[in-house]
């Protein structure tokens, strides 16, 4: 009893109050690109990312490719690129999730979906499933019910069996042996329910687009209602993008 | 044969390749059978495609690596015909099972005799592949099977366990994984060896910095001419850093993990909370709560200043490392005398020393059975300066299990703390990546790094041009799955959850 005691007095309270406002102090997040000019011929960012995730002319940088590794910044000799600890990374379409040079280049702000939020804006469950996810990915969605991200309060939970949820959040490039998994965890899930993509493995095989283990079908039949990037997604990430698709005030708490 | 690395603080082997005369196969298997008899320790052995000698027949130069008791390691090779193969050794040394498995599952390489010789992975892939498989059964009218995954109940990775339970008592576990398998292997081999370090620390996610500092190591071996530069004793600290909170923040999800399942709730909720310390610290360290882009071959993402400012000072280092010790000391006490934790981990789940030895298993998995390997305490570099002390705990239940990694929480926050004593500063500094990297031509590289799950085990190979000719990627968990399985012989299946979580293998590491 005191010994518990003891754990609450050092414990505190823990949780975020306002989750739309905070920032993960020195998180490498959302990317900028300046609108300086490139010198002529150069293709120094392109060649040094690891995902194909730039275009030039203009420099255009793809978050649902990105894995935050920075090679960009360094290898680029204009210092076009630079990456500040903004955590929110999401949009509803891909495209949307294209940042372009400039201080307004970043991604496309969330929408609130109306009929999603009259369906779930009090109670939305999930089911997670890593299909191919290297373990950041879950361990971070993991963390969004967590005593710091406590995303439980305002009706968010993870639930055990796809027949529970409403929504399929999937991570990983969907490998070809988890293929029927994720068919038969969708077909599961009774309607309405919906796809969030979580990462850029999910968003469009990330560091493994090229591997031939994949089996991506799943996601081209099924679009995703919004797309979660991040390598791994910082849960205040993805805590934000379910809190703006279902238009929950951050207040609420 | 001379190794020819110098001193870092990695289990590190350089080798000319062309030098390692391959053994004939019986004369190999011989040789290799006689070093572990004699006290050497398997670490590795894996095929990878050899010119053949005869058209239309497929030949496999299979290397065998071990470590003698004072850290060394020694190679052995033989260059064999996959149709023809050889006779098993894993009938004599069960530690092999895996690596022959997967020697014949990559390779097709006949291993006569095996015992178990099921796919680690099923690379080939799909449902065929994996139903044809013929699973351990055991027959009788009062035996059930249960069979769980390849979705488990919470956020975690897929694999799928089958129980062959008599009533309520596990009589044999048979786990069958693969389901997370991406091909990591063929890409390493795609792009300028030099940029792997993405990819590489994707691995198995949660354990970057093991993985990345075994590429980075190997790298450096394999550096020529001017860039050779070995990496100074700053960034040998800043990486040594970064392993010690990757364990510290792992050990403290695994922890919370298992006082979530033996529904001990304060105990989740604290060791969970305190993660979230140790993972921003490594955010503040280098901008990710993974640790990914700290490690870089030849340089350091890491930034550690002297006094609070932009970034994040030793001050403020030192205050995140005195929170976890001073909450850590109130949660471990509370969660070790909770009867609750003790009634439900006490016996559950136990290998024996001789068990643990016999399959092989490495991490902390095989110290909480009495075993002693730890390659830290063969490192050279920051690791010398800076010693460890190997903890084993005799039990191997889920308890030690559990006690193994609130002692090595312990250990390394004070490691960390005697490399602070030093007052370092670190700043980032990475090697340009634009101009191709040349490597030194004809060498082999082993590199052994102590993660939190065990030795991360990277073996690189260049041809005579000096092009990277093969790249054989190893998981602590590849071991260790056995030993679960083994460890929940004649328990409760109800307690199979508490044994999962003390033995926290990686899937996708096993998988690749
Ligand atoms: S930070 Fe993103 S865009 Fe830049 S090189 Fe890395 S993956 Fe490519
Ligand atoms: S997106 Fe990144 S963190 Fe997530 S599963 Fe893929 S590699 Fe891992």
């Amino acid at each position: 009893m005191f010994k518990s005691l003891r754990v609450r007095a050092s414990q505190g309270s823990q949780f975020i109050v306002d989750l739309r406002k905070a920032v993960p102090n020195g998180h490498r997040g959302l990317p900028t690109i300046s609108t300086a000019p490139c010198p002529e011929g150069c293709h120094a960012c392109v060649d040094a990312c690891p995902t194909e995730a730039i275009a030039i002319e203009p420099v255009r940088l793809d978050l649902g490719k990105c894995v935050f590794c920075s090679e960009c910044v360094h290898e680029c000799p204009e210092g076009k690129f630079a990456f500040t600890s903004n955590p929110h990374l999401s949009a509803r379409t891909r495209e949307g999730l294209i940042v372009t040079e400039g201080p307004e280049g970043g991604p496309d702000p969330i929408a609130t979906d109306a009929a999603l939020k009259k369906l779930y804006g009090r109670s939305l469950r999930m089911r997670q499933v890593s299909a191919g996810g290297c373990n950041g990915c879950e361990l971070e969605l993991n963390a969004a019910l967590n005593v710091n991200f406590d995303l439980a309060r305002y009706g968010i939970e993870w639930v055990a069996s796809p027949r529970h949820a409403d929504a399929l959040v999937l991570s990983g490039p969907l490998t070809r042996n988890m293929a029927e998994a994720v068919r038969l965890a969708w077909d599961a899930m009774p309607d309405p329910r919906f796809v969030i993509a979580a990462g850029a493995c999910a968003i469009s095989g990330g560091l493994y687009a090229q591997a031939e283990a994949l089996d991506r079908g799943f996601l081209r039949d099924v679009g995703p209602v919004v797309y979660v990037a991040g390598c791994p997604p910082h849960p205040l990430g993805f805590v934000n993008a379910i809190l703006q698709l279902l238009g929950i005030a951050p207040s609420a708490g | 044969m001379s190794a020819l690395a110098g001193a870092c603080s990695v289990t590190l082997d350089a080798r000319v390749a062309s030098a390692i005369v391959p053994l004939d196969v019986r004369a190999w298997r011989a040789d290799l059978l006689a070093r572990l008899a004699s006290g050497a320790r398997i670490v590795t052995l894996y095929g990878r495609p050899a010119p053949s000698a005869h058209a239309g027949a497929a030949a496999v130069m299979v290397t065998a690596v071990v470590q003698l008791t004072d850290g060394r390691l020694e190679v052995t090779r033989a260059v064999m015909d996959a149709a023809r193969g050889y006779h098993a050794m894993t009938a004599d040394v069960t530690a092999l099972h895996c690596f022959e498995r997967e020697l014949h599952e990559q390779h097709g390489v006949r291993v006569a005799g095996h015992p178990w010789l099921k796919p680690i992975r099923f690379e080939a892939g799909g449902r065929a592949a994996r139903d044809a498989y013929p699973f351990y059964a055991i027959e009788g009218k009062e035996v059930h099977e249960v069979a769980v995954g390849p979705i488990h109940a919470g956020v975690i990775e897929p694999g799928a366990f089958r129980f062959m339970c008599l009533g309520e008592i596990v009589h044999h576990l048979e786990i069958h994984l693969g389901y997370q398998h991406r091909g990591v292997e063929p890409l390493l081999l795609r792009r300028d060896a030099r940029k792997l370090a993405p990819l590489v620390e994707t691995i198995a996610g949660d354990s970057s910095i093991a993985h990345t500092w075994a590429y980075c190591a190997a790298i450096e071996a394999l550096t020529a001419g001017d860039e050779r530069a070995p990496v100074g004793p700053e960034i040998e600290a800043a990486r040594g850093v970064m392993l010690e909170l990757e364990r510290i923040a792992m050990h403290l999800a695994g922890l919370s993990g298992l006082a979530a399942d033996v529904g001990f709730l304060q105990g989740a909720s604290s060791y969970g909370r305190l993660r979230t310390t140790a993972i921003n610290t490594s955010m503040r360290l280098c901008g990710s709560r993974f640790g990914r882009g700290a490690l870089r071959p030849g340089g350091s993402g890491v930034r550690l200043d002297a006094e609070a400012g932009a970034g994040f000072s030793r001050a403020e280092l030192r205050q995140n490392l005195a929170l976890l010790v001073n909450d850590l000391a109130i949660i471990d006490d509370c969660f070790l005398s909770a009867r609750t934790v003790q009634h439900r981990l006490k016996g559950a789940g136990r290998l024996t020393t001789a068990q643990a030895t016999e399959l092989g298993l490495v991490g902390p998995a095989a110290r909480a059975s009495g075993l002693t390997h730890d390659q830290r305490a063969f490192g050279a570099g920051v690791y010398a300066e800076h010693p460890v002390t190997v903890v084993s705990e005799p039990s191997g239940d889920c308890w030690a299990r559990a006690r193994m990694r609130i002692v090595e929480i312990g250990r390394s926050l004070a490691w960390i703390a005697g490399v602070l004593d030093g007052d370092p500063v670190w700043t980032p500094r990475r090697a340009s990546t634009a101009a191709p990297l040349e490597l030194v031509a004809d060498r082999l590289v082993v590199s052994v790094v102590e993660g939190w799950r065990g030795e991360a085990v990277h073996c690189l190979e260049t041809d005579a041009a000096g092009a990277l000719l093969h790249y054989k990627v190893q998981d602590p968990s590849l071991r260790n799955w056995l030993g679960l399985a083994i460890a929940v012989r004649e328990n409760e299946i109800s307690d199979f959850p508490i044994c999962n979580k003390s033995f926290d293998l990686s899937y996708c590491g096993n998988d690749l």
